[in-house]
């Protein structure tokens, strides 16, 4: 909190909406929409549930570059819905996905990035949208195999349910502080297993379990960043031309298993705990 | 969920189209496209039901002037006031006009 000058230049990416963060990642030049707001892909669920809808179904996806490297970026809009996935929106995001894997395969490399700010599957839309998260996955699993598959989760959303493991499925992913990764929200949690085991109002409690911090200490995020543009978009250009690593995360089942052994559900679990388990039997923290 | 529209003398058809704004809360999205020449129409979704004078009144404020250029406008409301509701047409029109940086 010392360099003043820094604070007061920095711009928060966090406050910015969907379309304006992709256009400040990606460069100047040659940045362009793909389904955009005037195709008016919009959900056909949410009018006849008299609901609004947004023109892009909350999900922007742009293509351009980043440095020198080819990228295509899907940004889920945290405001709209609460950053829920549709049907329309999450086919958008499986489609690029899909035509990124079609230009992998043809020697043409497109990276994609996934500015994920969502609590999941938009509830209205129940199974149409858990089918398009389930061809995300399957499309992120086959991208994996050629090339980096970048998550960011940067707030005020986090990341929950059905994207959550698209999330984990990444092969780096970038959060900040003010992020959230976790199959189920703490109002979830709590309705399900009580107050006493998860109080959805105890903010510092529920950011030191699920918080950015926490997951990069316990190796379920590879990095953390800044609530600042120009921080976000220089990790992003160094993970973008970075060969990925091995996905122990995805791939080493037997190390997580023999975490969950060493787990007793009757003991609360704190940040300090958490992590000394992970660090026991994954390495992590 | 509510639907309005709203017709209005006007000028040549606009230069290009723009968007503002989100369906967020207190927040509404803005779409103008260049209109047919001479008429602008105004299509308004909003979840607050049973408002149709406050938006003909904000409305009319701001089209009634038939000198402005023919647009198409959709509006997207999820309760927004009118202050809201004026400063994201303004920042959409704002990029219709020729001058506006094209993005």
């Amino acid at each position: 909190m010392t360099d003043v000058a820094a604070l007061l230049q920095r711009q928060s990416f966090v406050e910015l909406p969907a379309r304006s963060r992709c256009q400040h990642l990606l460069d100047d030049a040659d940045q362009r929409e793909l389904l955009g707001p005037f195709e008016r892909l919009t959900s056909p669920w949410l009018p006849k549930q008299n609901i609004v809808t947004q023109s892009d179904d909350g999900v922007v996806i742009m293509r351009g570059t980043l440095g020198d490297t080819k990228v295509v970026i899907a940004a889920v809009e945290p405001a709209f819905q609460g950053g829920s996935m549709g049907e329309v929106g999450g086919a958008k995001i499986a489609g690029a996905l899909a035509c990124a894997l079609a230009d992998a395969e043809n020697g043409d490399p497109v990276v994609p990035i996934l500015l994920l700010e969502t609590g999941g599957v938009r509830l209205q839309e129940a199974n149409c949208g858990l089918a398009a998260i389930a061809e995300i996955h399957d499309m992120i699993v086959a991208l994996r195999e050629h090339g980096p598959v970048i998550g960011v989760i940067t707030g005020p959303v986090g990341c929950f349910g059905g994207m959550s493991i698209a999330a984990g499925l990444c092969s780096e992913l970038i959060v900040t502080r003010e992020a959230r990764l976790g199959l189920n929200g703490p109002q979830v949690i709590e309705q399900e297993a009580g107050v006493d085991e998860f109080d959805s109002r105890d903010r510092p409690m529920i950011w030191s379990l699920l918080g950015g911090e926490q997951r990069v200490a316990t190796g379920l995020a590879e990095a953390l960043v800044g609530d600042d543009v120009a921080a976000i978009r220089d990790l992003l250009a160094r993970h973008v031309t970075a060969s990925p690593k091995p996905l122990a995360r995805t791939t080493d089942i037997a190390r997580f298993e023999a975490l969950l052994e060493t787990v007793a559900p009757t003991e609360r679990a704190t940040a300090r705990t958490t992590r000394d388990a992970f660090a026991q039997t994954t390495g992590a923290a | 969920m509510q639907t309005l529209s709203f017709d209005y003398p006007a000028g040549p058809p606009a230069a290009r189209r723009a968007l503002a704004g989100v369906v967020g809360s207190g927040d509404l999205e803005v779409l103008l496209e260049p209109g047919d020449s001479g008429r602008t129409t105004v299509a308004i979704a909003t979840s607050v039901d049973g408002v149709d004078e406050i938006w003909r009144a904000v409305i009319d404020r701001i089209f009634a002037d038939d000198g402005l250029p023919a647009l198409k406008v959709e509006i997207n409301d999820f309760g927004a006031t009118p202050a809201v509701v004026r400063l994201r047409i303004a920042q959409a029109m704002e990029q219709t006009s020729p001058e506006a940086r094209h993005d």
